[in-house]
């Protein structure tokens, strides 16, 4: 049977400039590599969710990884450093409560840890719309 | 130091990761919006009924 053979889709974007910058700036950013796309409500949406959720997981006292002694503290660092500057800024002015000590802390442990990886997806996906793989 | 119950840390969890979840897995506005809804109705659906099967083995 003949097939229309997929042809890849990173042929119809332009390939100028730096291909990784969406990628990059995505990642130090939330949002920002579909900003640069002009992806502005896309955009939008991600950084408000990916911020609002590492904010409220700092606000109910929860652990920012900094030293992996094991295994679990070894991902805990891994999800954290996907939040990007935000990570990093909030470890240079001492946000975060150190040893988990309360039920809510813990939440806030999760939802710093998981706002890192959902902002790593959301760097993929601009990258994705960067070589036209994703429209 | 923010204190939300446990429901609603589901919900605020839920909300945003499906936020996230359809804007990054679809390709289109609606078919975002449906996969997003879908993803929270899954989250917040799954912690109901696993809090109700912890209850029941718990008695």
């Amino acid at each position: 049977m003949a097939t229309t053979p997929n042809k890849p889709a990173a042929a119809k974007t332009s390939s100028k400039g730096f291909v990784y910058l969406p990628l990059i700036a995505g990642w130090l950013v939330p949002g920002a590599g579909h900003f640069l796309l002009g992806k502005w409500i896309r955009g939008t949406l991600l950084a408000v969710s990916i911020i609002a959720m590492f904010a409220l997981g700092l606000a109910m006292q929860g652990k920012l990884y900094t030293s992996a002694q094991d295994i679990l503290d070894m991902l805990g660092v891994a999800g954290d450093l996907g939040g990007g500057l935000l990570y990093f800024l909030s470890r240079a002015a001492g946000w975060g409560g150190t040893p988990v000590q309360t039920t809510i802390a813990d939440y806030g442990t999760k939802f710093i840890v998981v706002a890192g990886l959902l902002n790593i997806i959301a760097a993929v996906d601009a990258h994705n719309l960067r070589t036209g793989r994703k429209s | 130091m923010l204190h939300p119950s446990h429901f609603a840390a589901v919900l605020l969890f839920a909300l945003f990761a499906s936020t996230v979840f359809g804007i990054t897995m679809r390709d289109t506005p609606p078919r975002m919006f449906r996969y997003g809804a879908y993803c929270f109705v899954l989250f917040v659906g799954s912690v109901i009924v696993f809090s109700w099967v912890m209850f029941l083995i718990a008695r």
